[in-house]
C-alpha cells in the first residue's frame, strides 16, 4: 500500500478585490504513515473539508501537489479525476444513490468494474456482512435509519479495497449513542482493511478515539501533526492546546530554558508569585502555560482560588476557578462548591 | 454586448408569463428552503422579471467551491495527459465536449436568428424606407390600442388577482388546492381559446345565451368586439401572474409579525392595511408590471377580438404586415417589434423604480402563513371566490361546449338541436383539422423530448460550473423567450429563408423551421424544471459516483438521469403543453399543410365555422387539464417549485 503524501498544499478560492479572502488551504505538507488512521482536526472553516476534496480529486489545489507513492495525482496543473483514483468516501449526507437498492448501492463501484454474477453478489454479501446488513440488501435507502445509512456507505467503501479510505464528518448527523457504536465500526474497518484512512471532524473525543495520528488545521494552516496521546500531552501552541482537550491557558512568569511539563514547586513558585489584582507585575517574560483540568487538586498547601462557577457534568462538577491575579482554570470536583467560596477552604 | 440590452427588453411575449410562474417560484423555493429567516420575494420577483439568472446554488459553501479554475489549467501538460487517454477533463469533471455541443445547439436556436434579425433591422433603418412606418396613422392607432389594453388588462388582473392571492394565502377557506388549480387554468389555456370562448358567452348569436334566452337581438352589436373587451380578457388570462406574485410574496409573510400587531392591539382589518397591505407591495407592484408587459406582446386575444372590429394592436399590426408581403416588410417588422421591446423595457424600469426600497427583508419566521380566521364570513369568502371563477372560467367554457354542439351558427342549444356533428368534422372529415392536429402532436412532442438533449446537458453545465461562460449560456437561453413571439418568428424566417449552406435547401415553408423556432423559444421552459431539479440535487450523489469509479457517460446514465427523470417528465408536459397550443410564432411560419392547432383555432374562427373552432377549443381545453392532472399527479415527485399552483 502506497504512502500518501501532501506537499505544501494550497488551495485559494480567489475572489477578486475587497472580496479577496485569506487561503482556504495554505502550505500544508503532511505524509500518512502507511495504513495510518488520520484525523483532520479543527474548527468548521479551518479547510479541513477542502484538503479532503483535494485529496478525493475534486479541487484542484492552487499550489503544491498530491502524491500517492510514486504516483503524482494533482498539482496545479493537472488533476487525475476521482473516478481514477481508486480512493473511497464517506460523505456527510451518506450520498446514497436513492433509486438503487442497498446492495445496488454497495455493489454499484463493482459494477463500474465491470464485476457481475456471482462474484458481485459474493463480495457485496461479504460488505454488508461486515457492517451487519444482509437483511436489508433489497431495501432502499429512504426506508433506512441514519446509522443504517452510514452503514451503507461505509459497506460501500469497503467493497473495492480502495487505497484510501476518506470520511468527511462521518458522525456528525447521528446522535450520541449510534456515534458510539459507529466508531467501533470504523475501528474494525481499519483493522481489517487495511487502508489508509483520514477523517475529517471538529469532534476532538471522536478523533483522538479513532485515529493513529491526529493532524489539527486552523485557518487554513496546518499547526500539529501527532499520535493522540502525544497531541494531548505536548500540543504545540496555544491554539492547538485550546483545541485539544479540556483545560485553561495561563500566562505564568517562568524561569527560562526550563522543561516542558512543570513540576508543582516550579509551578506553585510561578503561580504563588503573582499578587493578586497586580497585574504581571515582577518583569521578565511570560509564558503560556496548559493546565489540564485534572491535573487540578483540591490541597491545603496549594494556592487559594475562588470559585467562578460549578456546573453539574454527569459524574462530576466541573469548576471554573480564579487565580489571584484574576486568570482562571478550569478543574473537576465530587462535591458541588458555591460560587464565589474560596478554595481550599482557609 | 448584445445580450444586456435584449434581456433588459421585450418581456413582451405572450408566453412570458411562463418562466415567471415556473422561474419565479422555483427560485423562491430554492432559497426559501436553505434559509428559512430570508424573505426572498423582492429580489426573486425582480430578478425573474429583469430576466433569467441562475439561481446561486444552495452547495457553494467553503467545501464545495466554483469549479471555474479549470480554464486556467487546461492547457499544458494536462492536456496532453488526458489527450493521450483519449479524453479531455476539466477539473468539473465534464468532457470538453459537452460545454462545444451546449454551446452550439444554444448559439444556433438563439443568437444566429436574432443576429440576422438585428442586421435586417439596420439595413431597413439604411433604406429609410422602413422608418417611415413609424409615422404612419395605423401604427399611432396601434400604439394607442395596446397601451390602452395593456393598462386596462393590467388592472382587470391586479383586481382579480390580489383578490384571490389575499384570500387564498391569508385566511383559512377550504380546498385552497383546487382553487389555485382553477384559477390557474386561464393562464394554461391559449389566448385564441379564451377569446373564442368569451365571443361564445356574449353576443347576440350566443348558443348559451340563447339556450337560457337571455341573448340580445340579433344585430346587436358583439360587446367583445372592442378595445374594453380585449382589456378584459387580458386581464382575465394574466390575473394569475398578479396572483403567483402577490401569493409568494405573503408566503414568506411573518406569521409573528402579524400576531405581533394583532397583541398591540389592532383590529384585523388594521393588521391587513397596516401590516400585510405594505409588505404585499412589491408582489403588488411585481405582478402588475408582469401583466402589462404580457398584455403588450399579446397576439392571441387581440387577433380574435380585434381583427373583426378593425383594432390593430402592435402584435396584430406586425401580423398584418407580414401579411401583405413588400419589399420594405422586413424593416417595418423590426422597427415595430422594437418599439413593442421598448414600451415593454419601460414597463419593466418603472416597475423597477417602484420597487427600490421595498426590500422587506423579514425577520423572523418567514415561511409560516399568517392565517386570519374568517369564521362566519368563510362560508361568503369562498361563494365569492367560487363564483368569480364560474363566471370568468366556468360560464365561457360552457358556453365554447354549448356552440361546439349545436349544429350551425346562432342555433340554440336544446336536446333536440344537441350534435356532435362538429367533433367529427374537426376529428375525422376536415383534412385542414386533422393535418394540423397531426402537426401540432408532431411538433409539440419533438420539441418537449428533443429540447431534453440540451436542456439537461445545459442544466448540467450551469450547475456545475459558474462565471462568465455559464451567464453567457443562460442569457442565451433566456433571450428567445423574452422575446414576443411574433419577432422570434420573424427571426426564423430571416435566418432560415435562404438554402442552407452545404444542403442547399430551405426550411423555409416547411415544418421543419416551425419546430426549429419551437426549440428556440421553449428553451427556457424546458430548461426550467431540470435546472431546479439539478440545484435541489445533493452534488456528492454524483461525487459518490466518481470516486465509485464512474466515467462522466456512466454517471449520468447510472445516477443522474434516473434521478432527474421526474422533473425531466414535468418538462417534456410543460414543453409539450405550451407547444401543442402554440400560436403566435406558427401563425407567421405556417405555410399550406404544416398548420398547427392553434392556427387552425384562428383560420376557421376567422372562415366563420364557429362550430368548428369551438369544438377544436373544446379538444384543446381537455387536453390543458388532463395535462395538468397529469403534471398534478407527478407533483410529489418533483423538485420544490416546479409546479406553480402548489406551495
Amino acid at each position: 500500500m502506497a504512502q500518501l503524501i501532501l506537499n505544501h498544499l494550497t488551495k485559494d478560492f480567489g475572489g477578486k478585490g475587497a472580496d479577496r479572502v485569506r487561503p482556504a488551504v495554505s502550505d500544508v505538507s503532511l505524509a500518512l504513515r502507511k495504513q495510518g488512521f488520520l484525523a483532520l482536526l479543527g474548527p468548521s472553516g479551518c479547510g479541513k473539508t477542502t484538503v479532503l476534496r483535494m485529496i478525493a480529486g475534486f479541487e484542484q489545489p492552487t499550489d503544491g501537489s498530491i502524491e500517492l507513492g510514486e504516483r503524482r495525482l494533482s498539482d496545479a496543473t493537472r488533476v487525475l479525476p476521482p473516478e481514477k483514483r481508486n480512493m473511497a468516501m464517506v460523505f456527510q449526507s451518506y450520498a446514497l444513490w436513492p433509486h438503487m437498492t442497498v446492495a445496488e448501492n454497495v455493489g454499484y463501484p463493482l459494477k463500474v468494474r465491470g464485476i457481475s454474477g456471482e462474484a458481485w453478489r459474493k463480495r457485496v454479501g461479504d460488505a454488508l456482512s461486515l457492517v451487519k446488513l444482509t437483511d436489508f440488501a433489497d431495501r432502499r435507502p429512504a426506508v433506512l435509519s441514519g446509522g443504517q445509512r452510514q452503514r451503507v456507505a461505509l459497506a460501500r467503501c469497503l467493497v473495492t479495497e480502495p487505497d484510501v479510505v476518506l470520511l468527511d464528518e462521518p458522525l456528525a448527523n447521528l446522535d450520541q449513542h449510534l456515534r458510539k457504536s459507529m466508531e467501533e465500526t470504523f475501528r474494525a474497518f481499519h483493522e481489517r482493511s487495511g487502508a489508509t484512512m483520514i477523517y475529517v471532524t471538529h469532534d476532538q473525543a471522536e478523533a483522538m478515539a479513532l485515529a493513529t495520528d491526529v493532524a489539527v488545521m486552523s485557518e487554513g494552516k496546518l499547526l500539529q501533526v501527532a499520535p493522540p496521546a502525544e497531541i494531548y500531552a505536548r500540543p504545540e501552541g496555544r491554539v492547538v492546546g485550546g483545541l485539544i482537550g479540556r483545560g485553561a491557558i495561563v500566562r505564568l512568569n517562568l524561569p527560562e530554558g526550563g522543561a516542558r511539563a512543570l513540576d508543582w514547586p516550579l509551578l506553585g513558585a510561578a503561580l504563588g508569585e503573582m499578587p493578586a489584582g497586580e497585574e504581571h507585575a515582577g518583569g521578565g517574560p511570560l509564558s503560556d502555560v496548559l493546565v489540564r483540568p485534572e491535573q487540578v487538586h483540591r490541597d491545603s498547601e496549594g494556592i487559594p482560588m475562588r470559585v467562578l462557577s460549578s456546573v453539574f457534568a454527569g459524574e462530576r462538577f466541573a469548576l471554573t476557578l480564579a487565580l489571584p491575579d484574576g486568570q482562571s482554570v478550569k478543574a473537576y470536583s465530587s462535591v458541588p462548591l458555591c460560587e464565589g467560596a474560596r478554595v481550599p477552604s482557609s | 454586448m448584445l445580450g444586456r440590452p435584449l434581456r433588459v427588453m421585450a418581456k413582451a411575449r405572450s408566453w412570458r408569463w411562463l418562466r415567471f410562474a415556473f422561474g419565479g417560484a422555483t427560485e423562491e423555493g430554492a432559497e426559501r428552503s436553505r434559509e428559512p429567516t430570508r424573505a426572498p420575494l423582492p429580489k426573486a420577483l425582480t430578478r425573474t422579471l429583469r430576466g433569467f439568472e441562475v439561481p446561486p446554488s444552495p452547495y457553494v459553501t467553503e467545501d464545495r467551491s466554483p469549479k471555474t479554475n479549470s480554464s486556467k489549467a487546461g492547457t499544458g501538460w494536462r492536456a496532453a495527459y488526458f489527450r493521450l487517454r483519449g479524453q479531455r477533463m476539466s477539473a468539473g469533471g465534464e468532457p470538453a465536449w459537452l460545454l462545444a455541443l451546449v454551446f452550439g445547439a444554444v448559439f444556433l436556436l438563439s443568437a444566429l436568428p436574432l443576429i440576422r434579425l438585428g442586421w435586417a433591422g439596420i439595413k431597413g433603418l439604411e433604406g429609410g424606407e422602413a422608418v417611415r412606418v413609424l409615422f404612419e396613422a395605423a401604427t399611432f392607432a396601434a400604439l394607442r390600442n395596446t397601451l390602452i389594453t395593456a393598462a386596462g388588462g393590467m388592472a382587470i388582473s391586479l383586481f382579480v388577482g390580489a383578490l384571490f392571492a389575499f384570500v387564498v394565502a391569508l385566511t383559512d377557506i377550504r380546498g385552497k388546492l383546487a382553487l389555485s388549480f382553477a384559477f390557474m387554468l386561464p393562464m394554461m389555456i391559449p389566448p385564441q381559446v379564451t377569446a373564442l370562448a368569451w365571443v361564445e358567452m356574449s353576443g347576440p348569436s350566443s348558443p348559451l345565451l340563447k339556450t337560457l334566452g337571455l341573448a340580445p337581438p340579433l344585430g346587436s352589436p358583439q360587446p367583445l368586439y372592442s378595445l374594453a373587451g380585449i382589456a378584459l380578457l387580458l386581464g382575465v388570462q394574466h390575473a394569475p401572474l398578479v396572483f403567483l406574485a402577490v401569493k409568494a410574496g405573503l408566503a414568506a409573510a411573518p406569521r409573528d409579525g402579524v400576531e405581533a400587531a394583532r397583541l398591540s392591539g389592532a383590529s384585523p382589518w388594521r393588521v391587513f392595511r397596516d401590516i400585510v397591505l405594505p409588505l404585499s407591495s412589491p408582489g403588488l407592484i411585481a405582478g402588475a408590471a408582469i401583466a402589462f408587459v404580457s398584455g403588450i406582446g399579446n397576439f392571441g386575444i387581440p387577433a380574435i377580438l380585434g381583427i373583426p372590429a378593425s383594432i390593430e394592436t402592435l402584435p396584430t399590426l406586425i401580423f398584418s404586415r407580414f401579411a401583405s408581403f413588400g419589399s420594405s416588410t422586413f424593416g417595418e417588422i423590426a422597427v415595430l417589434s422594437t418599439l413593442i421591446a421598448l414600451i415593454s423595457a419601460a414597463g419593466l424600469l418603472l416597475q423597477q423604480r417602484a420597487l427600490k426600497g421595498r426590500d422587506y427583508r423579514l425577520i423572523g419566521l418567514a415561511g409560516a402563513r399568517a392565517a386570519f380566521t374568517l369564521g362566519r364570513l368563510r362560508i361568503a369568502a369562498e361563494a365569492l371566490l367560487w363564483s368569480i371563477l364560474a363566471l370568468l372560467l366556468v360560464a365561457p367554457l360552457l358556453a365554447l361546449v354549448a356552440s361546439s354542439l349545436v349544429p350551425a351558427y346562432g342555433v340554440p342549444l336544446s336536446f333536440d338541436t344537441m350534435s356532435l356533428n362538429a367533433y367529427g368534422e374537426v376529428l375525422f372529415r376536415q383534412s385542414m383539422t386533422l393535418t394540423a392536429l397531426k402537426n401540432s402532436l408532431f411538433l409539440a412532442s419533438a420539441a418537449a423530448v428533443g429540447l431534453l438533449a440540451v436542456t439537461i446537458p445545459a442544466g448540467y453545465l450551469l450547475v456545475t460550473r459558474r462565471g462568465r461562460l455559464a451567464s453567457l449560456l443562460a442569457i442565451l437561453i433566456e433571450i428567445p423567450y423574452a422575446l414576443p413571439g411574433i419577432v422570434l418568428a420573424v427571426a426564423f424566417i430571416l435566418a432560415f429563408a435562404a438554402p442552407l449552406p452545404l444542403i442547399g435547401v430551405s426550411l423555409y415553408g416547411t415544418i421543419w423551421i416551425i419546430l426549429a423556432a419551437y426549440f428556440s423559444s421553449f428553451l427556457a421552459v424546458s430548461l426550467k424544471p431540470v435546472m431546479s431539479a439539478f440545484l435541489q440535487m445533493d452534488p456528492s450523489l454524483e461525487e459518490a459516483a466518481r470516486l465509485a469509479g464512474a466515467g462522466f457517460l456512466r454517471r449520468m446514465r447510472d445516477v443522474l438521469l434516473p434521478l432527474l427523470a421526474p422533473a425531466a417528465g414535468a418538462s417534456v408536459i410543460l414543453v409539450f403543453l405550451i407547444a401543442a397550443n402554440e400560436l403566435t410564432v406558427s401563425a407567421l411560419l405556417w405555410s399550406a399543410g404544416t398548420q398547427t392547432l392553434g392556427v387552425a383555432i384562428f383560420n376557421l374562427d376567422d372562415s366563420g365555422s364557429s362550430d368548428l373552432a369551438s369544438a377544436l377549443s373544446v379538444l384543446v381545453v381537455v387536453m390543458v387539464i388532463g395535462l395538468m392532472a397529469a403534471l398534478e399527479f407527478l407533483a410529489k415527485y418533483l423538485p420544490e417549485g416546479v409546479l406553480p399552483w402548489r406551495n
